[in-house]
């Protein structure tokens, strides 16, 4: 299982709370692409709201963090780290802050 | 028992005020979608229980929210969980993607930016929305890049009137400062494929058969801000509204000046008249009185508050150039707020009832045509829209 954190308004959007732990399957390592489609497989509602639609490119103010490390520039391609595959770590989609 | 529901969009949520016909006692709804940007949210004719509501985030992107028992629960159109994987995949209501098809479509080509270059065509929200007059699930949405999209499902799908954008004066259409905003549409209740269109800063524009194509619809308009001030387009528009035993009668705030049309848009004049600032932003038409209409005359360039610190709704009963300040229950010293294009509408009891939001959180009531103002909610975040049910 995957652990995925995801911002305090999707959670609300995704009638969700704390986080969310998916079965990506398969044999490969997963991916950030394998997760969020599983994401938004499973939550129908968020998809457009982390990436877009149809590019699947990244929203501005989101950013992927895990193990201390920021993801965000990855390629979505690349295997998510061993920790985050196991569901030691969660994969953390994260907003921007903004404020004063 | 009749009964008056306020729907109020804000920077942070959405709010529900409800009163009975007296319109004297209020209650406000705890806050709906909170911290979400509510452009807009509004009820169908057809069925009052249905609403509908653009949630917007600069995060998040765009979604719609629909309400099939009047406010009190809201869901995603189509975009509930999925049970199962092998359920069908769920919905699409924020999926709002310029129709670039061969069939139905036009290419996304370009549209012009603030210092005069090409721009690509973006979605970044859904600013209006506005629901059939006879059909709950047929519902249109004005976005930013300017465009118009038509869902028939309750909003679960859209799909976008491309011969609006199409138009061959699309590449020269420009955004206003808050962007390329499709913000006015109006339903002609005698004609269901007469639609008129405003987008900021592009012009007005009128189908006559059901959104195929496009007519602009601007002559006679003046706008000194653009190379030649009678152009085909290129007006900045604030805001239209209409009364619907009068459907081929127009009104019009523009960025500067008010005007009104009687021949569908064709023709339009100026009927500023005594107003004390031509400019502002909302504009609306009393329910049983075609040519009563009002305004909120705001101080521009940039300040974009009332002048003089005094917040004054203008009431012409001439269908423009006599105007008459309401200033009743108003703040008439230090108001520096604004009202902005979608945040005024009215009920239709007799009197009829007028409302406003401010960008300072207030939303005034006036039951008496104008007369006379309270506030019926004075601290929420700023009001970005005002919409009116009246619930008999």
């Amino acid at each position: 299982m995957i652990r995925i954190t995801i911002p305090f308004h999707l959670r609300t959007l995704a009638r969700v709370e704390g986080e969310v732990s998916l079965d990506i399957g398969g044999e490969a390592a997963p991916t950030r692409a394998m997760v969020l489609d599983a994401l938004e497989e499973r939550y129908p509602m968020l998809r457009g709201t982390i990436r877009d639609h149809i590019t699947k490119q990244r929203r501005p103010f989101i950013r992927f963090f895990a193990c201390r490390q920021d993801l965000t520039h990855e390629p979505d391609d690349a295997p998510l780290p061993d920790p985050v595959a196991r569901g030691e770590e969660p994969f953390m989609i994260v907003g921007a802050i903004a404020g004063g | 028992m009749t009964a008056v529901r306020v729907l109020v969009g804000t920077k942070k949520g959405a709010f529900i005020l409800t009163s009975d016909a007296a319109r004297k006692k209020w209650t406000i709804s705890p806050p709906l979608f909170a911290g979400w940007e509510i452009y807009h949210l509004k009820g169908s004719k057809a069925d009052p229980n249905r609403l509908y509501a653009s949630q917007s985030s600069g995060w998040f992107g765009q979604i719609i929210q629909r309400s099939d028992d009047g406010g009190r629960t809201w869901t995603i159109p189509g975009g509930e969980k999925v049970p199962s994987p092998t359920d069908p995949p769920g919905g699409q209501s924020n999926k709002f993607v310029y129709d670039t098809s061969a069939d139905t479509g036009k290419p996304l080509t370009t549209h012009m930016w603030y210092d005069g270059t090409q721009h690509r065509w973006e979605f970044k929200r859904v600013w209006h929305i506005e629901p059939s007059l006879t059909d709950p699930d047929l519902v249109y949405a004005g976005v930013e890049d300017a465009a118009i999209f038509r869902s028939t499902d309750g909003a679960k799908t859209w799909h976008e009137l491309a011969g609006l954008r199409g138009h061959p004066s699309g590449q020269t259409w420009g955004p206003g400062a808050g962007g390329l905003g499709l913000h006015t549409i109006l339903l002609d209740p005698t004609n269901p494929k007469r639609i008129y269109i405003a987008i900021s800063a592009a012009g007005a524009f009128r189908t006559d058969d059901g959104g195929k194509t496009w007519k602009p619809i601007n002559r006679g308009l003046k706008s000194q801000y653009i190379p030649d001030p009678d152009a085909e387009t290129g007006h900045c528009i604030h805001n239209m509204a209409l009364h619907p035993s009068r459907p081929g009668t127009l009104f019009m705030q523009k960025h500067w000046d008010v005007c009104r049309s009687d021949d569908a848009g064709d023709h339009w004049r100026e009927v500023s008249g005594n107003l004390p600032t031509d400019f502002g932003f909302p504009i609306a038409v009393h329910a049983h009185e075609p040519e009563t209409i009002y305004v909120v005359p705001i101080k521009s360039d940039s300040e974009h508050f009332p002048p003089d610190g005094k917040l004054r709704v203008y009431r012409s009963r001439t269908g423009g150039n006599e105007w008459d300040a309401l200033t009743s229950g108003l703040p008439q010293k230090d108001c520096y707020v604004n009202v902005l294009r979608d945040a005024m509408s009215t009920d239709t009891l007799d009197p009829c009832g007028i409302y406003f939001g401010t960008t300072g959180g207030q939303v005034y009531a006036s039951a008496d045509n104008g007369d006379t103002w309270t506030t019926i909610a004075r601290d929420l975040p700023a009001v970005l829209s005002v919409e009116v049910q009246t619930i008999k």
